[in-house]
């Protein structure tokens, strides 16, 4: 199997992102010894970092890793769906160059016990950055391996104290079509808004992510917060998150809103399941080149072993 | 303009313009001049290319419009050019898709054409292109005579499959979509409209025939 299962004495073995031939990566690796803190402003100079973009302390998450071969950072932060910023694969990265992702502050509402605007250190600040390696599957039959830098979840949402009604939680976007120049269209109802069901959203590979390849997210990957659930299509890992909400009913969800034919609340990778325009069996891996041919799609992304009992007894083709 | 201007210069000058479309996929792919295809080559190769056959059918279609609005019959010497560029840009987009994409996986290219309607529509635009660019020579041309002109009015329906193929493969984004079926929209009504003016003009003539008749009585 393509994922790594935990071991006795797991921590000593050597990540996946160790051997990646990616050249950044491993430089970066080599600069962070004595590494920098999330928070700490200075940047090291030969990173090569934005303005806004920082070095990242984490520990490597081998258990919930692949040892697929890297996307490229390049290919990972030049094709993009992010419509905020325009429906373009390029739009992100081109028209995102406005937005401000510091300071950032997250609302917590809904049936829980702790409820309030928290900032986005705040909201972190107890949990320990782990870097995990993805495969991040579209719903347009394409993908990428990504090595995330976040927190699981449900630890996070944990802190809230959720109560008995807490069926579901529901994540916003940020609204600012100033920052945002694909929020003056209403290619979507602005904000995008998703949903998982409070125990996928426990489940431990849920991650909030605030950086890539051990750096900050850039704007165009969803900075400085967004959702990743790797055995959902991509659409729901839901990006530039200010409002996280407890609910008791399924909460609506952007993409299902824009076309409820296509797109469900569940969304996960199914290769048996086509959306009604493509198909899901295969899908195109990036930066295999011209003459690279598609992989056949696995169920749940390739994570059948860790989710498929959070679905035990679903029609999964009328819960798409 | 004089024949002979357009067919020396005109002609193989928009020739060589028709040609860079191609040469800029093939440029970009040979990753001259610090080019590239991006992230997803495959897709920007396909995109490109089916872009351009749905550009150059709709300025095919552009062609008698355009020669009524100004008056410029010469452009007619233009349009057979323009509608083979059309289909060849595309068959490498359905080549494309065949050979890079689907990477001749002929189980899911055969269940995409019979199950998915935008591949459904797109194929049969392509399907129906063939018999009109087999008979685009001079000698089909004579040798169908009246009937070669029913059969090239393909095209009209041949264009709405291509921008509905379009609007239907796009996810959110309609707006680029609507652009192409306004302007196809338009042309195809100046058609009508010319149509529907022509057998008005054939009626009113009739009746005022039958009119002048009763008036001299």
């Amino acid at each position: 199997m393509l994922i790594k299962r935990p071991r006795p004495g797991d921590t000593a073995r050597i990540a996946p992102s160790e051997i990646t031939p990616e050249r950044v990566y491993v430089s970066r690796r080599e600069l962070l010894q004595g590494a920098l803190a999330l928070g700490a402003g200075a940047a090291a100079p030969a990173l090569a970092l934005g303005a806004t973009q920082r070095s990242l302390q984490f520990a490597r998450n081998g258990r919930y890793s692949t040892d697929e071969k890297l996307t490229s950072y390049e290919d990972i932060t030049t094709y993009n769906n992010f419509y905020e910023f325009g429906t373009a694969k390029g739009a992100p990265a081109a028209n995102s160059g406005r937005f401000k992702s510091m300071p950032w502050s997250i609302g917590i509402a809904g049936e829980a016990e702790v409820t309030g605007t928290f900032s986005l250190e705040d909201l972190l600040e107890p949990h320990a950055l782990e870097e995990r390696i993805y495969r991040m599957r579209c719903v347009e039959a394409w993908s990428m391996v990504i090595p995330w830098v976040g927190v699981p979840l449900g630890a996070v949402l944990k802190r809230f104290k959720p109560t008995s009604k807490a069926k579901y939680v529901a994540f916003k976007t940020v609204l600012r079509p100033d920052e945002m120049p694909g929020q003056r269209s209403r290619v979507l109802a602005w904000p995008y808004v998703e949903g998982l069901r409070i125990d996928e959203a426990m489940h431990p590979l849920s991650l909030l992510a605030v950086g890539l390849y051990g750096k900050t997210l850039l704007n165009q990957n969803g900075a400085p917060l967004r959702l990743v659930v790797p055995w959902k299509y991509g659409f729901k890992g839901i990006k530039s998150i200010v409002e996280i909400r407890f609910t008791e009913r399924q909460p609506p969800t952007s993409w299902n809103l824009s076309a409820p034919h296509e797109y469900g609340f569940y969304a996960n990778v199914n290769p048996n399941v086509d959306h009604p325009r493509w198909s899901q069996a295969r899908e195109r891996r990036i930066g295999g080149g011209l003459f690279d041919s598609r992989v056949p799609t696995l169920m749940f992304n390739g994570y059948e072993q860790e989710v498929a009992s959070l679905y035990a007894g679903m029609d999964l083709a009328k819960y798409y | 303009m004089p024949p002979h201007l357009v067919r020396r210069f005109i002609k193989p000058l928009l020739f060589l313009l028709c040609l860079v479309p191609f040469l800029s996929v093939v440029w970009r792919a040979l990753e001259l001049g610090g080019t590239d295809l991006g992230a997803n080559p495959v897709e920007a190769v396909q995109d490109t290319f089916g872009q351009w056959g749905l550009r150059f059918l709709v300025i095919t279609l552009a062609i008698t419009p355009l020669r009524d609005w100004f008056n410029a019959p010469w452009l007619v010497m233009l349009r057979r050019m323009l509608g083979l560029f059309a289909f060849a840009y595309v068959l490498l987009h359905f080549l494309t898709w065949l050979l890079l994409d689907q990477g001749l996986y002929w189980s899911g290219i055969l269940a995409d054409i019979a199950k998915r309607p935008f591949i459904t529509i797109g194929f049969a635009a392509l399907l129906m292109l063939v018999p009109l660019a087999v008979t685009s020579t001079n000698k089909m041309m004579r040798r169908l005579g009246k009937r070669w002109k029913s059969l090239h009015r393909l095209v009209y329906l041949i264009s709405l499959l291509a921008v509905w193929h379009y609007y239907w493969q796009v996810k959110a984004d309609v707006r680029e979509p609507l652009v192409y079926a306004t302007i196809v929209a338009v042309l195809l009504g100046w058609r009508a409209f010319k149509a529907a003016r022509r057998s008005h003009a054939r009626t009113a003539s009739s009746l005022g025939r039958v009119r002048d008749g009763s008036e001299r009585a």
